[in-house]
């Protein structure tokens, strides 16, 4: 009996240890997010005081001769985004509900491993291709005097979008009980009809969340931008642009962070430009959660 | 000699379901007794709160008080860990540990601290000899506990129970699982240990009371209705919801 | 009327025979280019391959010889992503699934979850410049890099953690808890081995992403060209993401051949990393019993 009171005491104190620590790893990602964001703007902020706000939301992008307006990289994100989007929603979601919902299951073991595989591509091999295959077939093409533009950039974040829509739409879709296909189907409908007025609809808002999460994804990307989109801040004026050179706030950063000096204007800017980033992606995190608030454990792990 | 004292207890789950209102219920040591009634009547409930299982639910409110050997169990300073040891359960499906047999059973000293392997292979053997399942399982202790049948599960759900030296065990629907084999070596085991421990059971059917239970308390809705000794409640019944429900007029 | 319905349903059923090819086309032609790829990149750079191409040096200014400080750079940093962020990963799961209550601060939490998720690559990497380059003054180097991956990459290990965690049927838990184990011992015990399975692959998945990233260690550690291999966690290191970015875009006359051989090999490693935890999958299925 003596040598169970011992343990116990041991016991206790170990578990209460165990259970302060546990408790701390789990308040430490409210740490993290308040840091990232304390840093940002304890170097971004100073820009509001060193460029005038007009100047900073100007449309010409050019450091080295004091030009540091960001409009045309925050367009340049927009545009590049909405081009991969309209290559990823619909290739993206069809894809989803061919897997889900028609292909036989000897389709489904391959597909679904190679789109596991287009997911863990990591985004220098995805722009490296852009460099190799795509520009110059885009180029040659559409007679461009250079492949390296938006357009090929939205093709390829398409590329880079579509694992993210497929797994979780095709998640939303396998979530709709079977009981809705079936009465859809005893009703006389045929599968396509059941497909289309039944099962999608059921799964609109994991469908939903699934676009969002892949844009959400596209705004983020930097390398793939930086090779493919020629890194020229023109501000998109026309439908035109979509086959010329731009530029995005994330290549920005990326490439002028390593030739900026700590402190001087262009080195707050470009944290201000993180900023900027940081912003509209937790808008668009925030809309994807709140779509389906339910599903926020699922949420975060896609979004990874 | 009363084991177990329930005094106005009173206890509402959050979400409503199965609570039980004012119950003043003597429980004897050393006897068997069973709680009857239709499912949602509380019974589980009842039972939960003996070892305060029921601290893992989202509880509304509780009140009143329930004494073991004079003690109650609510008292903010109780080590709860203690008396989920001295109180023991078995649930209505068998539910073993991802472990090997062995390991199922020692469970329990293990997390008391005990390490020595004599004392745990000792304690293995007399419990599984008393639950009837030594024989079965003694040349495959490290199989997993899943590799043998429901009924020897449920055994060894028992035996895993015994080896805490409990003083009370808890019984929520044990055979509802189990083949009638199983169920009559469950019933006879049980029979067994009420010499010398506190039994409270609360059989899926009433027949199984009949069989096996020195006590008898019939609850409807939440509420105690009527207890005394288990001739008498079947044969003559004071309430006539307790007659109504015993000769099966609803169920 | 029956034939009204009959030319209906043979309608509907022409229709959904070329809406299933459409779809069935549509599908395909989003999957090949995959296969497409690998090929192309199988076929162009295999012939780079070489006991030479993997375990040697660079020379030349990169032009010739091998990539193996890259390959070891990758390795050291997957390392020490795995030091910082699966311990703590795993603990904030266990937080979120098996302590945590149901209040406004744990919403917060798993905002602030997701808000790690969806933070760009670059930004960290700017964050990491920021916190552990300049003002902790660890400077370029390893640990700065592996610190600012991990931050990026705790959000998946958190997410699949808690999942696994999460699909451990209750009643193990209550059958522990009734005799007479704590709260941390059922888990440790029980619940937490039960979930080894799924927790692997949240941790392979993530640190397959923290290995391919470049923009967090552009700043933080990555460097171009090293005589050395690293010897200390304070080094700089060549890394195969960045070693293929810079291959790939900086420097002239870079053999094609050695351009598709690193894409290659990281290639490789993508695949073996899908291919271990499909096997980890199809393991846990098998051994379940539950």
């Amino acid at each position: 009996m003596k040598n169970t009171n011992m343990n116990k005491n041991t016991l206790k104190i170990g578990e209460q240890l165990v259970t302060r620590s546990i408790q701390f790893s789990g308040y430490s990602s409210i740490l993290f997010v308040l840091m990232i964001l304390f840093f940002l703007l304890y170097e971004g902020i100073p820009t509001i005081f060193e460029i005038p706000l007009k100047e900073i939301f100007s449309t010409r992008w050019y450091p080295i001769e004091n030009y540091y307006g960001i409009l045309p990289l925050i367009l340049g994100s927009l545009v590049v985004t909405l081009g991969a989007s309209l290559v990823a929603v619909p290739f993206g979601i069809l894809t989803a509900v061919y897997i889900a919902e028609i292909a036989p299951k000897w389709v489904k073991e391959i597909m679904k491993p190679l789109v596991e595989l287009l997911a863990g591509l990591p985004s220098v091999v995805l722009g490296f291709l852009g460099i190799l295959i795509v520009s110059p077939f885009l180029r040659d093409k559409l007679h461009l005097p250079t492949g390296l533009t938006a357009l090929t950039g939205s093709i390829l974040l398409g590329g880079i979008a579509i694992p993210t829509i497929v797994s979780i739409a095709e998640d939303a879709l396998n979530n709709v009980p079977n009981s809705y296909r079936l009465g859809a189907l005893a009703l006389g409908l045929t599968r396509w009809q059941t497909i289309w007025g039944v099962t999608v609809p059921a799964a609109k808002s994991g469908i939903l969340m699934a676009v969002m999460l892949g844009v959400g994804r596209t705004i983020g990307e930097t390398m793939t931008v930086m090779m493919v989109t020629g890194n020229a801040p023109l501000l998109p004026g026309s439908l035109n642009a979509l086959f010329m050179p731009i530029r995005t706030m994330t290549a920005t950063i990326a490439s002028e962070m390593g030739e900026v000096a700590s402190g001087s204007p262009h080195y707050h800017i470009l944290f201000f430009i993180a900023v900027v980033l940081f912003l509209f992606t937790l808008l668009v995190n925030l809309i994807a959660s709140n779509i389906g608030s339910k599903r926020i454990k699922r949420v975060e792990k896609m979004l990874s | 000699m009363d084991k177990i004292v329930i005094e106005n207890f009173s206890l509402t789950y959050s979400d409503g379901v199965e609570s039980l209102f004012n119950i003043n219920l003597n429980i004897p040591a050393n006897q068997i007794t069973a709680l009857i009634g239709p499912s949602g009547g509380g019974k589980s409930t009842l039972l939960r709160a003996f070892n305060r299982l029921n601290d893992l639910v989202d509880v509304q409110r509780i009140s009143g008080v329930i004494r073991i050997d004079g003690i109650n169990i609510f008292r903010k300073d109780i080590d709860v860990i203690e008396l989920r040891r001295k109180v023991g359960i078995v649930f209505s499906r068998p539910l073993p540990l991802p472990l090997s047999i062995y390991q199922n059973v020692s469970y329990g000293l293990e997390m008391m601290g005990e390490k020595r392997k004599s004392v745990l292979d000792d304690v293995v053997e007399k419990t599984l000899r008393l639950s009837d399942l030594w024989d079965d399982v003694k040349e495959r202790l490290q199989d997993s506990a899943y590799s043998i049948s429901g009924g020897q599960q449920q055994r060894l759900c028992l035996a895993r129970t015994l080896a805490l030296q409990p003083e009370i065990i808890l019984l929520d629907e044990p055979t509802s699982a189990l083949d009638p084999v199983s169920t009559a070596k469950i019933e006879n085991t049980l029979e067994e240990l009420k010499q010398d421990y506190t039994i409270v059971i609360a059989p899926h059917n009433t027949q199984q009371a009949g069989r096996i239970a020195d006590q008898v308390a019939f609850f409807l809705q939440g509420k105690l209705i009527e207890f005394s000794s288990s001739d008498e409640i079947f044969t003559r019944p004071k309430d006539i919801r307790t007659q109504d429900y015993i000769s099966g007029k609803f169920g | 009327m029956q034939q009204l319905k009959e030319d209906n349903l043979k309608k509907q059923l022409r229709i959904e025979k070329i809406g299933f090819t459409v779809l069935t086309i549509l599908a395909i032609a989003t999957v090949l280019p995959i296969i497409a790829v690998v090929i192309y990149i199988v076929y162009l750079g295999a012939p780079a391959i070489s006991w030479d191409f993997i375990f040697s040096m660079p020379r030349d200014g990169m032009k010739s010889g091998g990539i193996w400080p890259a390959i070891v750079g990758t390795f050291y940093l997957t390392i020490g992503t795995a030091i910082f962020s699966v311990p703590l990963g795993i603990a904030a799961a266990i937080y979120l699934s098996e302590y945590a209550p149901n209040n406004k601060l744990t919403q917060t939490i798993r905002l602030a979850i997701i808000n790690l998720a969806g933070i760009p690559s670059v930004v960290y990497g700017l964050f990491g410049l920021g916190l552990f380059v300049v003002f902790l003054n660890f400077g370029t180097s390893i640990l700065s890099a592996s610190l600012t991956l991990a931050i990026m990459t705790l959000p998946v290990i958190i997410s699949t953690t808690e999942e696994a965690i999460r699909a451990v049927p209750q009643s193990f838990r209550v059958v522990s808890i009734s005799l007479g184990a704590t709260k941390w011992q059922t888990i440790r015990r029980v619940v937490l081995p039960q979930a080894i399975p799924g927790i692997l692959t949240g941790v392979v998945l993530g640190l397959e992403r923290a290995a391919g990233e470049t923009a967090p260690i552009l700043f933080t550690g990555a460097a171009f060209f090293l005589p050395r291999l690293p010897n200390s966690p304070l080094d700089a290191t060549m890394a195969l993401p960045y070693h293929l970015f810079v291959i790939s875009t900086q420097v002239p006359g870079m053999p094609i051949q050695i351009q598709y051989g690193t894409v290659l090999v990281l290639l490789v490693f993508v695949l073996l990393m899908n291919i271990i935890v499909t096997i980890i999958r199809s393991r846990a299925r098998a051994k379940r019993q539950w």
